[in-house]
Formats: structure tokens, C-alpha cells, sequence
């Protein structure tokens, strides 16, 4: 896990996630207190009210908690997946699987976190975590 | 000792308006006449009320807009907002007002024209920038997490949220009021076009228009009234995430706490309930509510809904209006709920009234599995 130095520590944490995004890093807030990760990003740790927070990347890894394909109609652009995933560091997000259809999106398939660029604001996806050999 | 709010207030009225559709009127128009149904009710004009207890999609300050249009001046005034469940959190806020003589008479009220102003869903909520690049359908999708979560856990089933919407529905057959009233089978709901899944359109409460009003004294003068007194056993609040991705667990809702709450300032257990009014916006609401409220155990909701118990002549009667899923759901639900449980203890339901009916829960719901409040309501022989 690599840690980083917070450079734009006057900016609020959702600027300082969004830097971080735009520079193709997926990072989190820590608490320096009771050490865990949180999300969304707040100035206080949710988890114990500490305000002494630092920014450390995160790994990536997660595990899909739960689904759900969104009907959309084919003109529309057809079906596309919503859901929530549990990162390996313990906090929760929404997002969607992409590189699989939206139906095939299991509860407890395990991802991985990339950073999607299409539109004006990077945000993070996830894929299917291709099994080691 | 019990609480000093126990069976402190009373609703002595309550009023229906505009339920089902409600051509060519405004939110306001629709709450002013439920209002008036309510004060009829318990033999009182606009003049005597002076505690105002309202929340709304569309009016950013509601309790001004509502006074205004109504041209009271109430000496209290509440517009918390908590979603649907507002309204039941209304009658916490009322009981105390009314113990402490901030207010003599409040009034409760609600109104929206959703269905005729177009189906859309009213808000004025911020967007969840989180959320907002995953495209969620709102609330939808919310709740549709939380029912495929509760199927990986506990095997439930389609079929067993299906039985709820067929409970609902035979309720609301026996309710000349409820908007749905044609026959309904599983086979239908699960066949229904599917939305967000494991959730299809008949899973989904209805669109309709609607309002209502309720009015509350304290007890001490809650005799003075044309109709049985209902009296407030005990109230209680809890909420633990406003988004979805914050729910801790999407399989146990605040209700749990809420519910705990109630229980003990009421000084009941879930074998004195009578009838039970939970907020269904969607099917598996009233699944989820039915667990963490006590009425069966976590992760067993689905059997207990499909073997006939929460529908007419089953063990627990449970939406006895036909809930948002059958009777009216007009964006937000709250105050209808409220509405079924007094008319339930009051003996006033006609063909779909339960028998000895003294004891009722009411169960408000709001945002996404969000805000949960729970009311205890009782007949003055339980008090």
C-alpha cells in the first residue's frame, strides 16, 4: 500500500479524492486513530470521531455485496448493472461490474478497481478479478 | 414506571382527501380538504388548531406554506423531514408539544397530486454525488439491493415477496377506498415487467394522488370529542444512513431500534398487537419490517408472509387499507398508515375491519430503508 503525502490538505476530502482520481489513483481516507478506511470521504472518522485522517491508496480488491440490473429499454441503451461492492479495506461503495453482462453479476464475485475516464469526472468501476494461476 | 409520554395524547380525527386521483388540484388543495374531513371528524374548525405538524415534496418550508394556505397561526409549528416516515415521527413531536402546552390541538396533514401532476415522483433532494455516475434508479434500485442481499442470505424468494403484494391486495378488496382492487395472483406480480431486479412493477407501491390529516389533543380532554379517543402508547425513532452504500447491513433496517424503542415506552409486546400498518413502499419493506419489528425472526420473513399470515384471516393482519402497494401510495405514505390505525381501533373499518381490534403498530419508512419510526397505538382499555 503506498501512502501519500497529502498535498491539497487545505481542499475538502471530496476534492482530495477527485485530485487523487484524476491522477489515476483510487485513495481513501484512514483514520490515525483506529486505523480504519472510510467512504465517502469525510473530514471525521465515522468510525471512532477522530479528525486526524491521512490518504493512503487503496488496493483495489473488492467483493460484490450486492446487484441489481437496471431494466433500461434497448433504445435507451438496454440493461445495465448497479451495485454495491465491500472494498478489501473494509469500506462500502456503489459502482457497477463492467466487462461482463449486467445479469451476470453475482453477490460475492470478487472485482477489482479501475478508473473509468469516459466522461468529465473520473470514477471508479470495477471487473472481474481474473483468478491467479 | 412508565413513560410520561405513554397514552399522554389522543387522536380524536382523522381525514382522507383526493386518495386515488385528484383532478386539477394542487398538493395544498388536497391537504386543506383531508384537514377539513379531520376536523369534521372531531367536531372542531381551522380556528382551534394551534400546533402544526406537516412535511412535503414540494414546498421547501412547509409548515409556512401550510399555515398560509389554511390561514391558521399555529403558536407550534414541525416540518421535520424524514421522508415518508415524517408523519409518524409528527406524532412524537406532537405528543410532546402537547404535554409541555406548546400546543392544545395539532394537526398532522399531508397532501400531493403525483398521479395527475404526471406519475413523477416529487423531491427536493440533494443529488448523492457518490451514487449519481452509477445511475441508481431512485428509490428503486435502493431497495432492490436490499432485497437481493436478503434472497444471498436467507433463500428468499420472488415468489414470497409475490405473496405479499397478493396480501396486500386482498386487503385493499375488502376496502371500497383502495385505488387497486382487481384480482391479483403471484403469477401476475411475478410476471409483472421486471424494473430493477429482483424488483418488477407490481413489487412497487402505487402512484396515486391523496392526502390526509389527523388531529391530536392531550388526553386529558381527549373525551370531549364525537369519536373514540386513540391514544399514542409510545413512539420511538432511529436511523443509522441516509444513502444506501452508508446501510451497515441491507438485510437489518433501524426498525429494529425504532421498534425497541416503541415497545418499551408503550409497555407492550408483539403479542398485544392487534393489527400492524408498516410503510410498503416496495414488497420487500414489509418483509424486512416484519423481522426487525419482532413479528418473526430475522431471515424467516419469507415464510412467514406466504403462508397467509398477514393476509385477511391470517394470524397477524398487516396493511389492513391495502398499503401502498394496493390502496394509495401518493408519494409519500406516511400519514395513511397512521390514518388505517386509528380507524382499526376505532371499529370504523367495515368488511376489512379486525375483530377486537385495541392494540395497532404503525411503521413509517423514509428515504432508502432510511428513516424508521414506530408508533404504538391503543384504545383506551389499554391504557
Amino acid at each position: 500500500m503506498t501512502k501519500h503525502s497529502d498535498q491539497t490538505n487545505k481542499s475538502g476530502p471530496d476534492m482530495i479524492y477527485r485530485s487523487f482520481l484524476d491522477r489515476q489513483i483510487f485513495a481513501l481516507p484512514k483514520c490515525t486513530k483506529c486505523n480504519q478506511f472510510h467512504f465517502f470521504p469525510r473530514v471525521v472518522c465515522p468510525h471512532c470521531g477522530e479528525f486526524e485522517l491521512e490518504w493512503l491508496a487503496v488496493s483495489g480488491k473488492g467483493q460484490v455485496y450486492s446487484t441489481t440490473t437496471i431494466r433500461r429499454k434497448p433504445e435507451r441503451g438496454g440493461p445495465y448493472n448497479v451495485c454495491l461492492i465491500t472494498l478489501e479495506e473494509g469500506p462500502r461503495m456503489m459502482s457497477r461490474i463492467e466487462g461482463i453482462d449486467a445479469e451476470s453479476v453475482k453477490i460475492g464475485d470478487k472485482v477489482t478497481a479501475c478508473i473509468n475516464n469516459d466522461s468529465e469526472e473520473s470514477f471508479v468501476v470495477f471487473t472481474p478479478t481474473k483468478e491467479a494461476n | 414506571m412508565a413513560h410520561n409520554l405513554r397514552g399522554s395524547s389522543a387522536i380524536v380525527g382523522v381525514g382522507l382527501a383526493g386518495c386515488g386521483e385528484a383532478h386539477g388540484k394542487m398538493p395544498l388543495d388536497i391537504l386543506a380538504e383531508a384537514t377539513h374531513n379531520a376536523l369534521d371528524d372531531a367536531g372542531l374548525k381551522l380556528s382551534d388548531i394551534d400546533g402544526l405538524f406537516t412535511g412535503s415534496s414540494y414546498h421547501f418550508m412547509p409548515t409556512l406554506s401550510t399555515a398560509e394556505y389554511l390561514g391558521i397561526k399555529p403558536r407550534f409549528s414541525d416540518g421535520s423531514m424524514v421522508g415518508g416516515s415524517s408523519f409518524v415521527a409528527h406524532t412524537l413531536n406532537a405528543a410532546m408539544a402537547l404535554k409541555t402546552g406548546l400546543c392544545d390541538v395539532a394537526l398532522i396533514c399531508y397532501g400531493s397530486n403525483q398521479r395527475t401532476a404526471g406519475g413523477k415522483l416529487a423531491t427536493m433532494s440533494e443529488q448523492q454525488i457518490y451514487e449519481a455516475p452509477y445511475k441508481p434508479r431512485y428509490p428503486i434500485s435502493s431497495y432492490a439491493l436490499a432485497a437481493a442481499r436478503h434472497m444471498y442470505q436467507y433463500g428468499t424468494t420472488r415468489e414470497q415477496l409475490a405473496d405479499i403484494a397478493v396480501a396486500a391486495r386482498q386487503w385493499a378488496q375488502l376496502n371500497p377506498a383502495a385505488f387497486a382492487r382487481k384480482d391479483l395472483t403471484r403469477e401476475d406480480v411475478l410476471n409483472s415487467r421486471m424494473i430493477s431486479d429482483p424488483l418488477s412493477l407490481l413489487d412497487c407501491c402505487l402512484v396515486t394522488d391523496g392526502g390526509g390529516a389527523v388531529i391530536m389533543v392531550s388526553s386529558e380532554r381527549a373525551k370531549d370529542f364525537p369519536n373514540k379517543p386513540v391514544y399514542l402508547l409510545g413512539t420511538g425513532a432511529a436511523h443509522w444512513h441516509r444513502q444506501i452504500t452508508q446501510m451497515p447491513d441491507l438485510t437489518v433496517t433501524a426498525a429494529k431500534e425504532s421498534g425497541e424503542r416503541a415497545f418499551k415506552m408503550a409497555g407492550v409486546t408483539q403479542n398485544d398487537i392487534d393489527v400492524v400498518e408498516v410503510y410498503d413502499a416496495f414488497t420487500i419493506n414489509t418483509l424486512l419490517f416484519l423481522e426487525d419489528l419482532g413479528f418473526c425472526a430475522k431471515g424467516e420473513g419469507g415464510p412467514f408472509v406466504s403462508n397467509g399470515n398477514i393476509a385477511p384471516g391470517g394470524s397477524l393482519p398487516v396493511n389492513t387499507n391495502g398499503g401502498g402497494l394496493s390502496c394509495v401510495h401518493p408519494g409519500m405514505y406516511g400519514i395513511f398508515i397512521l390514518i388505517e390505525a386509528i380507524q382499526q381501533l376505532r371499529g370504523d373499518c367495515g368488511a376489512r375491519q379486525v375483530n377486537n381490534a385495541e392494540v395497532a403498530l404503525v411503521h413509517g419508512n423514509g428515504g432508502v430503508l432510511s428513516s424508521q419510526v414506530t408508533s404504538i397505538f391503543g384504545t383506551e382499555e389499554v391504557l
